[in-house]
């Protein structure tokens, strides 16, 4: 006979870890999602840090959260509310209570509720689940801190090392919760810290302390059963959206037979990209870190004139600095990827918050008759995709292309059905050839508009490009008024040609819904997730989700005039209802915008399209 | 055996019409850059010139070579991309007092910092030309241009105390009318593995007419200019009288036969010396008081990044783990859904 009192039979499963920036909360929060997704579950992980390194402990700004969606059923998002709270102090409590499901289960550190540390976290009285109103809540008041100590009293570490380890007792107790093997955590910790035998055996420890700890303490703790998912057969890893883009770069460099060229100049979110890549000496990956975000496009553009594969990778105010250079690609006609990965703004913003507000800059956010590709990935694993088609594109159309990608998606994490690259295209490179008869540098494909990439080191193809206008019929300088016209609609329309080589849009949900709402980029997993539960509470809506944005799908219009309700739903404050409204006039919408640094939740889409169909 | 045919510095003229003012000083430094190519024996597709904005920048399109006009400020940056992605292109940056100093400083310092290997070619006028007359940042304290009316309240950068405070560790100085020392400070320039930052003292006819007339009129360009040359004392003067000796800290210009001073007493030039001192004060010499240096004042070899980068990869690829895109997706935890 179980001695469990409570076993919760779960389809998913939100956890939140939480506690001071300096707990170990990102390491906690990976490390069970890991397990979890070896277990066979589907997850969607979602990490919420401070810009501060170290904020003031103690404090709600000082709280640092990991958040893991897991489930046995399809995940496509982090999760609007936690199942499982574990709250390493009264900030972490503080912070996140708001966000708990009903009957959800909080794990505190009793040891961290202190006197201090309730006034840190803005508590009036000695008793915060009375405060915050959660008594209908599982309260799991568990000893952290002092178990800890406890377990490694004999041990031989000093007492600030010895509470470094208390995450991974936190994490033990979740295990047991969740009836989860310790063995890939205990292979990190023994491969992580193998130089360091002591702390290898205490963090070993603790974790069993923390398993056995649940046990032991079974008659108040709730443990939860999640069965795995059904999923595609295949390899499979995490993957998060900044390593995803670097990888699908990596993939095009070889699918393209181009070298790899990065220059770029660290910014958050999108840093992680530059470290990664950095790292990819191994697979011949140059990686410039340039002195300022201007030089990290100048450097690309540059290795993209001497025949590499070019990019920079950027966040908003950095795609700003860049504008002048992603003109000069536009007039120079060279392949160059440009990955903004968007945040908060405008000016410094919310650095480490989501937002999807940089669309108009990278449509518009230049000098002149400016035409440049923009692509917007909408999971961090289809992040690899686009970055390997925003790759191609630039390339194969010898165009600037804009890749979106935004906070949310940078630091979520997926699993990711590792792809053979032999079932994906060939990138191909229009190398200029030369014995073409009366070859110049703006000679041009018919289809595509593209000209032809001349290779700085290929003899007889020696030409000068420049930010100055170019002659269409030669190359060289040209202050004609006529030809100028020419130029600048043979740019957009060679932009607009890419249209031909991109997929058509596919509505998803019940096409003969009263009302279509429409998204890009890293809102899919929420747009999606209100219309996968709408549809089992037998309600239809139906959903377009843009990734290509300059050029929109070529069935762009047929689909959306077929709809009087439309709603746009996105991370700003109406940018793509507006693009949608200069190139579709007679396209109806209404809008539904969030700017709050944070990703829509499943509930308030849900409860706003109620509203829309009931009008 | 090819059939390689040696190329002359007319090879590397393209087919534009040059469009600088007549009398303009970047024809002479345009001349001089194509004959320096032709006497190093450089095939035509090995070269790329990078160039801002400006009218010095306009200089790729005289050029039958590759080329790049790019944008305001920034060709240090471009340069630096083209070079690292291609290290066998010889790549040649040509950029003004403007371009370099002004807008585009914080590439020219972190370029020469990084010792990437690339010819810088700054033609240093002291003022605006191609936006008609402002002055810039080597303009003279005083100075009257169009942007300063009443004089400038600012004092100039010297390009070669800029270079050398960035670590530079190739710094020569030429005039734009004498073409034939101007070749072999280019030829030494190309030789020099590194950054190699060539200052032009050059003439804008329209704008700043004469403004190194002092120095570099042949009247008296022996007697106010001195040719520095790797391992010879430092004379100069008419009759080649004259020369340099450090007095204490302090460099101060001597007469050979006055107070028994004989060649022996000068200073022999080192540039390949790492330490910046006597370099820095050579390069700070002006008139009236002192000789304007030219010739190549410092060469030093230092590590150059774009050697050291490719060097690092291979380095790092024969020890590597991962040397596929496969081996990379399956590194780390990867787990098998059946």
């Amino acid at each position: 006979m179980s001695l469990k009192t409570k076993v919760i039979d779960k389809d998913n499963v939100v956890v939140r870890f939480s506690g001071d920036s300096g707990d170990g909360m990102q390491l906690t929060g990976t490390l069970f999602s890991q397990t979890t997704a070896i277990y066979g579950n589907d997850i969607s992980t979602f990490p919420d840090y401070p810009s501060e390194i170290r904020a003031p402990q103690g404090t709600i700004s000082g709280v640092s959260g990991f958040q893991v969606h897991f489930g046995k059923k399809e995940v496509f998002t982090p999760g609007d509310y936690c199942d499982v709270l574990v709250a390493m102090n009264p900030a972490a409590l503080k912070a996140n209570s708001k966000w708990m499901k009903p009957g959800g289960t909080i794990i505190i550190d009793i040891d961290a509720f202190d006197e201090k540390n309730l006034l840190k976290a803005g508590y009036k009285t000695d008793d915060p689940i009375s405060e915050d109103l959660l008594n209908d809540f599982h309260i799991v008041r568990a000893p952290i801190t002092s178990l800890t100590k406890e377990s490694l009293k004999d041990i031989g570490l000093d007492n600030k090392s010895i509470l470094r380890s208390k995450n991974m007792l936190a994490l033990g107790l979740v295990y047991w919760m969740f009836d989860r093997p310790l063995i890939h955590t205990q292979h990190y910790i023994n491969k992580k810290f193998k130089k360091n035998k002591i702390i290898v055996e205490a963090n070993l420890k603790v974790l069993e302390d923390g398993y056995n700890y649940g046990g032991n303490i079974q008659a108040i703790t709730p443990s939860y059963l999640v069965l795995p998912a059904s999923i595609p057969k295949g390899k499979y890893r995490n993957l998060g959206g900044n390593t995803a883009v670097a990888w699908g770069l990596i993939a095009a460099s070889q699918k393209s037979g181009l070298e790899l060229f990065l220059g770029s100049y660290p910014i958050t979110p999108a840093t992680e990209i530059l470290q990664e890549l950095s790292a990819r000496k191994d697979l011949g990956v140059k990686v410039f870190q340039a002195e300022d975000e201007i030089a990290g496009i100048c450097t690309a553009l540059g290795a993209s004139f001497a025949g590499d594969l070019a990019v920079t990778t950027t966040s908003g105010p950095g795609l700003a600095l860049k504008g002048e250079a992603i003109g000069l690609a536009v007039m120079a006609e060279l392949p160059i990827v440009i990955v903004n990965v968007q945040r908060g703004g405008p000016s410094t913003g919310l650095p480490t918050k989501t937002e999807q507000s940089d669309l108009m800059q990278a449509l518009f956010g230049r000098n002149g008759e400016s035409p440049a590709v923009v692509v917007a990935a909408s999971t961090p694993t289809n992040c690899f995709d686009y970055a390997f088609y925003a790759a191609k594109i630039a390339v194969e159309h010898m165009t600037p292309v804009i890749l979106l990608t935004d906070g949310f998606l940078a630091n979520g994490t997926q699993p990711w059905l590792i792809p053979d690259l032999n079932n994906w295209p060939q990138i191909v490179v229009p190398v200029a050839d030369s014995k073409t008869k009366d070859w110049h540098p703006y000679l041009r494909d018919a289809e595509k508009l593209a000209r032809t990439w001349a290779i700085p080191g290929t003899p007889n193809l020696q030409h000068r490009l420049g930010g100055l206008e170019k002659s269409y019929s030669s190359g060289a300088i040209s202050h004609d008024a006529a030809n100028h016209q020419l130029m600048c609609e043979t740019r957009k329309e060679k932009v607009q040609r890419v249209a031909n080589y991109i997929p058509d849009l596919e509505l998803m949900g019940d096409v003969n819904a009263e009302l279509l709402v429409v998204g890009w980029g890293g809102t899919y997993g929420h747009l999606y997730t209100a219309l996968d539960e709408l549809a089992t509470e037998g309600i239809s809506i139906a959903l377009a989700h843009f990734n290509y944005i300059n050029p929109l799908p070529k069935n762009s219009y047929q689909l959306l005039k077929n709809y009087e309700k439309i709603v746009v739903c996105e991370l700003n404050l109406g940018q793509f209802a507006d693009y949608l409204r200069m190139q579709f006039p007679d396209v109806n919408t209404t809008r539904y915008n969030k700017v709050q640094g944070a990703p829509f939740t499943v509930e308030e889409l849900k409860t706003h399209f109620k509203s829309l169909l009931a009008k | 055996m090819t059939d390689f045919k040696e190329l002359t510095y007319v090879d590397f003229k393209s087919d534009q019409l040059v469009k600088w003012c007549p009398g303009c000083g970047d024809h002479a430094i345009l001349n001089s850059v194509q004959k320096a190519m032709a006497d190093l024996g450089y095939k035509k597709e090995d070269v790329a010139v990078i160039s801002g904005i400006g009218c010095s920048s306009r200089f790729p399109y005289y050029m039958d070579t590759y080329g790049f006009h790019t944008i305001h400020g920034r060709g240090a940056a471009i340069a630096s991309g083209v070079k690292v992605a291609n290290p066998k292109l010889s790549v040649w940056h040509i950029t003004g007092d403007g371009d370099a100093l002004a807008i585009g400083g914080n590439h020219f310092i972190h370029a020469v910092r990084r010792n990437i290997d690339m010819n810088v070619i700054l033609f240093n006028n002291q003022i605006y030309g191609l936006t008609k007359g402002q002055y810039s940042p080597t303009s003279k304290r005083g100075f009257v241009s169009k942007t300063s009316p009443f004089g400038t309240v600012e004092s100039p950068f010297r390009p070669a105390e800029l270079c050398m405070g960035a670590r530079g560790h190739f710094f020569a100085r030429c005039i734009d009318n004498d073409l034939k020392h101007q070749v072999v400070v280019m030829k030494d320039a190309a030789a020099h593995k590194g950054t190699s930052v060539v200052e032009v003292l050059q003439n804008c006819v329209i704008f700043n007419d004469k403004t190194h007339e002092a120095v570099t009129a042949k009247a008296f360009r022996a007697d106010r200019t001195i040719y520095l040359e790797q391992g010879k004392p430092m004379v100069f003067g008419t009759d080649s009288n004259k020369g340099l000796r450090l007095n204490g800290l302090a460099l101060e210009v001597v007469t050979i036969g006055e107070n028994g001073i004989t060649e022996k007493d000068l200073l022999v030039h080192d540039a390949t010396c790492s330490n910046t001192a006597l370099h820095l004060m050579l390069a700070e010499m002006e008139y009236p008081n002192f000789p304007v240096a030219l010739g190549v004042i410092r060469a030093v070899e230092a590590p150059v990044y774009d050697q050291a980068l490719a060097q690092q990869i291979v380095d790092v690829q024969e020890q590597a783990k991962i040397k596929s895109f496969n081996d990379l997706v399956m590194s780390g935890d990867v787990w098998d859904v059946e």
